[in-house]
């Protein structure tokens, strides 16, 4: 039985349409005078966060406040992590305090993994992004955005745009939208694809241009050159004029077509301003729905007495009825 | 895409595809009279239709509600606000299982504040759904009053509630199942009892 929400590749097309109707019912809540619904009361969750983010933390922290969980934040900075304790000691401190979840953001690829596999803790472990692995919750808020604006994603054309090499969120959301039914291609130059694309079951292209026009979605990534150790492309002005997108190459979109950007985005290298504040633009969306899909991830597997995503509580449940 | 759990309404309700038909007390006239009883029964205590909102449980209570809904608006040619409150998240039985599936809340543009509210369910049972609901309620707005509107009262409460009005008292065994079926929702009207 799955209790963890470490890969995207780990929800079944079952799964990812579950959490993406509980999270439509969850993001009513945001309308309502008291945004707060007991679910979780008494469960407790530790946002262990390792690598420096806003948003995220941010967002699973209002979405377990809002279902009334105890949320205990625990950063790199400023705690024993910095003084070199390692992640299992990390990992039993956390289960001596009885964390019945731990969101867990991590600079090295897999760290999630070994802290739900090791047996250190019971808690469950939820992926908040690892190394430049996976990033499943913002590829289900980017699931939900799409599905809230184009409705079923069947035979939608998505293209994610930029530094897949370096990108959690663009191997989370290749596998999701592909699970959800929706054809995914990736542009990106030559040297920031990375090694194995080829099967992940993707289309790739090294022509923004011609991508353009046939796309639902438009989801432009962030160029992360804190991971980046080498010349990956000639300058900044080279690469937003090949790969970035402004005014020009937005009036080339079908006219139901989104622009997202899962974020922090850089004004004037992969997106124009002028481009991230227009109608098509749905990036602060994305931010409230991020929310209302982490509510739903987190009620789904902690709400009941064992998890309603990912394995066997579906046999068993099913079995009631 | 995963069917909703039904379990939502006092495991009154048993899965409608498999249930037998069983012994029928209710068929679907006897039901539309009770709703039309029902109806002015509530405009009757309210005087009239003025603050009312009514709330149906899902899934058959909001069919239900829509139903008096409707026979309100004819008896007094206004619309009366109609919504569902999803009682998932605040059942105490919700730990005991697998994370159920949330059904739609939906709370008319108005709000409930200073409104009277009249909850909608099809069967009254432990009442421990309604007590559920009113927590609910207490998270959403303040009420002027709360009323609670059942189809069947079968009896076996386990908490202090009652309901305002019943379209029938069925006094039944704890080993008996009520089975609500209604044209929206099952394709026809009809509550029976095995």
């Amino acid at each position: 039985m799955k209790k963890h929400l470490l890969s995207a590749a780990d929800l079944s097309r079952d799964d990812a349409e579950l959490i993406l109707t509980t999270a439509e019912e969850l993001r009513s809540l945001a309308d309502r005078p008291i945004k707060k619904l007991p679910a979780l009361r008494g469960r407790t969750i530790v946002n262990l966060f390792f690598e420096d983010s806003t948003r995220t933390r941010i967002s699973f922290e209002a979405a377990a406040k809002r279902l009334s969980a105890d949320v205990i934040n625990f950063s790199a900075k400023g705690s024993s992590l910095s003084k070199g304790e390692s992640l299992k000691d990390t990992a039993l401190t956390l289960e001596a305090m009885g964390a019945d979840a731990v969101v867990v953001r991590h600079w090295a690829s897999g760290a999630p993994h070994l802290l739900a596999n090791a047996g250190w803790s019971r808690s469950s472990v939820i992926n908040a992004g690892d190394g430049t692995h996976e990033h499943p919750t913002q590829a289900l808020l980017d699931a939900f955005t799409m599905w809230r604006h184009l409705g079923d994603l069947d035979g939608r054309r998505v293209a994610i745009v930029g530094d897949v090499l370096h990108s959690r969120v663009a191997r989370s959301n290749a596998l999701l939208l592909q699970t959800l039914g929706a054809e995914v291609t990736l542009v990106a130059p030559p040297t920031l694809l990375p090694y194995g694309v080829d099967t992940w079951g993707v289309s790739t292209s090294y022509d923004l241009d011609a991508v353009l026009p046939k796309s639902d979605v438009v989801m432009m990534l962030r160029v992360q050159r804190e991971r980046m150790n080498a010349s990956y492309f000639p300058t900044v002005r080279e690469y937003s004029r090949r790969y970035g997108l402004d005014g020009r190459r937005m009036a080339s979109l079908q006219d139901h077509t989104i622009v997202m950007h899962p974020g922090p985005m850089i004004r004037g290298m992969e997106i124009t301003a002028d481009v991230a504040d227009s109608d098509r633009s749905v990036i602060v969306e994305q931010v409230t729905n991020g929310v209302a899909v982490r509510m739903a991830v987190l009620y789904l597997l902690l709400g009941g007495s064992e998890p309603a995503v990912g394995g066997a509580a579906h046999e068993l449940s099913g079995g009631e009825e | 895409m995963p069917a909703p759990n039904p379990a939502a309404s006092d495991a009154a309700t048993p899965d409608p595809s498999e249930a037998p038909p069983g012994r029928v007390v209710l068929d679907s006239r006897d039901i539309s009279r009770a709703l039309t009883r029902i109806s002015h029964e509530i405009l009757e205590r309210n005087k009239g239709s003025q603050d009312l909102v009514l709330l149906g449980i899902p899934t058959r209570g909001v069919h239900l509600a829509r139903r008096i809904a409707a026979n309100i608006s004819r008896v007094e040619g206004a619309d009366v606000p109609v919504g569902s409150v999803d009682v998932t998240m605040y059942r105490d039985d919700l730990r005991m299982r697998p994370a159920r599936t949330l059904l739609p809340t939906e709370i008319p543009s108005g709000g409930i504040d200073g409104k009277v509210v009249v909850l909608v369910d099809d069967v009254l049972y432990s009442g421990r759904t309604i007590r559920a609901a009113l927590d609910a309620l207490n998270d959403i707005g303040r009420p002027q009053a709360v009323r609670l509107a059942v189809l069947v009262d079968r009896g076996h409460r386990e908490l202090p509630i009652r309901a305002d009005f019943v379209g029938k008292n069925l006094p039944t065994s704890l080993a008996e199942k009520v089975a609500v079926r209604l044209e929206e929702h099952d394709g026809e009207d009809g509550v029976s009892i095995r």
